[in-house]
């Protein structure tokens, strides 16, 4: 094979920027053919953005894209298709309200005489890629009524059925058991004897070390490394993508648990899908951590606990007196305060600037009927200054800022409030490694100054990096409560327990 | 408990139905003559030219948009064809030069292209421009609005008055009756239920179809599946047109004289009957079976409100009340509790 053939596909100095953020800065990808070969990095890497680029959802703004040796340069989802390239994307996007089949085939319907859809074909074969596949889904289910682990393999299905020679998969196992990954591994191998090329992104970095032939490590949108995975281990992957010693990762946890500040037995949400019987409780300078599989109901658990969620039975007690969240406007009054999940959609007022951002959950502090302009800017430049805030002004609207100050905005909110008890869903989320450390730093002083703190995340890392105790979910109920430094032997036997745990109830 | 959750769910599932056969029975109770065939057949006679515009602008609810435009677009459009099917015999016709009848198709197809270009630019708007619907359509309604008025006003007699006085065969064709025995079928019914017909097939078993629910229902998903999203928009909202540019040939037959007041409102009823239907104003929800029941729900109150002799003015208060109870039953089915 002549040197210019050598890749499936070659990703040289791809750039990307959005407002307030240099996405990808001359990012790097080679992937040879029939091998897996993963992209590693922390969130907010640009793992994604490098393979929305090169999938044509994103526009790249300079940088050359090869396949084959040839330079081509996707302008859509349906050119990429075409060319011999599949996805399955991180976000699970589908049509809810539609069947399995007509999500699977969508964008390229079988036709028969007419113009008309063959459904009977369709249905014939999805099934065959299903059987092929040892996937046991109903074509004709509809999307909206499944699992999130069934349409996560309804995604990774169509994505096969393709037939492309490039296969990228983005964290296809957030939501899958142990059994269901090692399905889709054997899925996978057989693709790669087929000479199928896989791009696979995950944050599990034993499965990644497990599957991989090569790996790729990202960090802040830049190229790191790409190794064969035989030359790496645990340690130096860590190493390499967050770039400093794991004992300096977290900050040092000088926070000192006490009596119990809040005691939760028997929660059940209301509506399904939702979580049932869960007890725990809540002590005054803890960190709690949650974790557990997507569509374990972590996120409900925490907007149930808020008045979000409705709940069906169960009781919630702070300091021993019984407490009812009914709404959100209740749960701020008794002192508990949420930093939500995703915070594009439930969190940031984005065309808004700081000064609104900052004030929204406390709006009633700053006057009876018209609002006192002084007061406002008074504490949103203490809050910006506290949480050290990078940003121009207090003017600017806070969608040009960086994930990190983003969040610390929005954290610096709800500190407004005065809260005692803070929940915060995967408060990390998308925010770049320097501002992670300051929220981990933040959440510790907080516990420090005696608040409890619930932290739901899906980054294991960091829930064994500062929780004190870490709850585990598994499929809407509670599966154990792992109290660090105890039993486990280690960080290593904490992270093996917790994984075990995640799949008890599935 | 189970029992019960099922009944309910039943009755949310069909609550268009009951609605319908509800306001039948207590109709019949009250005026028993009303249950003749005679009232049936005029009910749907009055439900079909408006029942058309509804299978046109339900694709545009399926996709998450509305259409402000319809009742101008159809103003425009039926003047058009009056001008064009006006008998060669009347003195002060629109085209003095026109002294032979024009076959039917030149105005059906007349007023076709015009909806259909109306149409294309709301879907324009919406595709390429990323404007929402709302706003596209109320600008284009004006503009039909003023197109209308200005091409009624230059008439050759100079006047500004109604088009009238239609050839015989076009008030025939369009707006005659299928005799069989002693029964009179307004052709109106056989078109709206053939349209309806080939709606069905479009929404069910085309690609067409297929990709407007996944446009409405999730454009992201559609999108990275390799859709085309721009025309999947564009098809619908000139297959909108093509559907209000038929209606807007029939209902010139209907009312025999077009003038600029022509189609106002006639856009209320059409999304009236969509959301009465249970197409859903979130997207990627919507039956043509809904839209047909739909549009003669509307014009099973309206009729009923009549025939009993009710107050025109409260008659619009008990329609008002009945849209409003039919949709807030109907968006409890996609409502997610939390």
């Amino acid at each position: 094979m002549d040197i210019q053939n050598q890749y499936l596909l070659e990703m040289i100095d791809i750039d990307k920027t959005f407002p307030g953020v240099h996405a990808l800065d001359r990012a790097q990808l080679r992937l040879r053919p029939g091998t897996i070969h993963s992209l590693m990095g922390e969130n907010g890497a640009g793992k994604s953005t490098l393979m929305k680029c090169l999938f044509g959802i994103y526009k790249k703004d300079s940088g050359i894209v090869r396949i084959e040796g040839k330079e081509v340069n996707f302008t859509s989802p349906k050119h990429a298709l075409d060319s011999g390239v599949a996805m399955v994307h991180q976000e699970l996007n589908q049509v809810l309200h539609r069947n399995v089949m007509e999500n699977v085939w969508l964008g390229r319907l079988p036709l028969k005489k007419y113009g008309l859809v063959d459904s009977k074909l369709m249905y014939k074969e999805t099934q065959k890629v299903f059987n092929e596949l040892e996937i046991h889904i109903s074509p004709t289910a509809i999307i909206g009524t499944l699992s999130v682990s069934q349409r996560q393999m309804v995604e990774i299905a169509k994505a096969v059925s393709y037939g492309a020679k490039i296969m990228v998969l983005d964290e296809p196992t957030s939501s899958l058991t142990e059994k269901e990954v090692e399905h889709l591994f054997r899925i996978i191998r057989k693709l790669t004897m087929q000479g199928v090329g896989i791009i696979y992104i995950s944050h599990r970095i034993d499965e990644i070390l497990r599957i991989s032939d090569d790996i790729t490590v990202m960090r802040d949108g830049q190229w790191i490394t790409t190794k064969p995975a035989t030359e790496l281990d645990n340690n130096e992957l860590i190493r390499l993508m967050v770039n400093r010693d794991l004992t300096h990762r977290f900050p040092e946890k000088t926070n000192k648990p006490s009596g119990v500040m809040m005691s939760v037995s028997n929660l059940s949400g209301k509506y399904e899908p939702t979580f049932h019987d869960v007890s725990f409780t809540l002590r005054k300078g803890e960190v709690l951590g949650i974790a557990g599989l997507v569509g374990s109901r972590r996120t409900e658990l925490l907007n149930t606990i808020f008045g979000v969620f409705t709940k069906e039975s169960g009781e919630i007690k702070v300091n021993g007196e019984e407490i009812n969240n009914s709404s959100p406007v209740v749960a701020i009054r008794n002192g508990f305060a949420l930093i939500t999940e995703e915070r594009r959609a439930t969190g940031l007022f984005p065309l808004m600037n700081i000064y609104f951002n900052t004030i929204i959950a406390n709006i009633d502090r700053y006057g009876k009927l018209l609002l006192s302009k002084k007061k406002i800017s008074n504490d949103t430049r203490k809050s910006i200054d506290n949480l050290k805030v990078k940003t121009p002004t207090a003017k600017t609207a806070i969608r040009s800022l960086s994930g990190g100050n983003q969040q610390k905005v929005i954290i610096g909110r709800w500190l407004l409030t005065s809260p005692e008890i803070l929940l915060l869903d995967e408060p990390t989320r998308g925010i770049d490694v320097g501002a992670k450390f300051e929220i981990y730093q933040l959440i510790i002083n907080l516990a420090n100054d005696g608040k409890g703190i619930i932290m739901v995340s899906s980054e294991m890392p960091e829930l064994l990096g500062i929780c004190d105790r870490i709850l585990v979910m598994s499929n809407g109920r509670l599966a154990g409560i792992v109290e660090r430094g105890k039993d486990f032997g280690g960080i290593q036997g904490e992270q093996e327990h917790i994984l075990k745990l995640a799949g008890t109830y599935i | 408990m189970e029992k019960s959750k099922k009944i309910g769910e039943f009755l949310l599932n069909y609550a268009l139905y009951i609605l319908l056969g509800a306001i039948l029975v207590t109709v019949s109770i009250i005026r028993p003559n009303f249950i003749a065939l005679n009232n049936i057949l005029n009910i749907m006679k009055q439900a079909s030219t408006k029942g058309i515009l509804a299978l046109g602008c339900a694709g545009i609810i399926v996709l998450g948009g509305t259409d402000l435009s319809i009742g101008r677009t159809l103003g425009l459009a039926a003047a058009i064809t009056a001008s064009l099917v006006q008998s060669v015999n009347y003195a002060s016709r629109y085209y003095m030069n026109m002294t032979e009848q024009l076959p039917l198709i030149v105005p059906l197809l007349a007023a076709i292209a015009i909806c259909v270009l109306i149409s294309s630019i709301n879907g324009f708007g919406v595709s390429k421009l990323h404007m929402h619907a709302f706003i596209i359509t109320l600008g284009t309604q004006l503009i039909a609005y003023g197109a209308n008025c200005i091409y009624i006003e230059s008439q050759p007699s100079g006047s500004a008055q109604a088009l009238s006085t239609f050839d015989r065969n076009f008030l025939d064709k369009a707006a005659g009756n299928l005799i069989i025995g002693t029964v009179r079928i307004p052709y109106v019914i056989i078109y709206f239920a053939l349209l309806a017909i080939l709606m069905w097939v479009i929404w069910n078993k085309t690609k067409l179809g297929k990709n407007m629910f996944a446009v409405g229902g999730n454009t992201e998903a559609a999108a990275v599946s390799g859709v085309n999203v721009t025309k999947t928009i564009m098809f619908v909202y000139i297959l909108a047109g093509i559907l209000y540019g038929i209606a807007s040939f029939l209902e010139a037959a209907r009312i025999q004289s077009v003038g600029a007041n022509t189609g106002i409102n006639y856009e209320l009823d059409a999304i009236s009957a969509c959301v009465i239907g249970g197409v859903s104003f979130s997207g990627g929800v919507g039956t043509i079976q809904g839209v047909v029941i739909g549009a003669i729900i509307l014009q099973a109150i309206n009729y009923s409100l009549y025939f009993l002799g009710v107050n025109a003015y409260l008659q619009y208060i008990i329609r008002g009340l009945i849209i409003v109870l039919a949709v807030a039953i109907d968006v409890r089915k996609y409502l997610v509790k939390r």
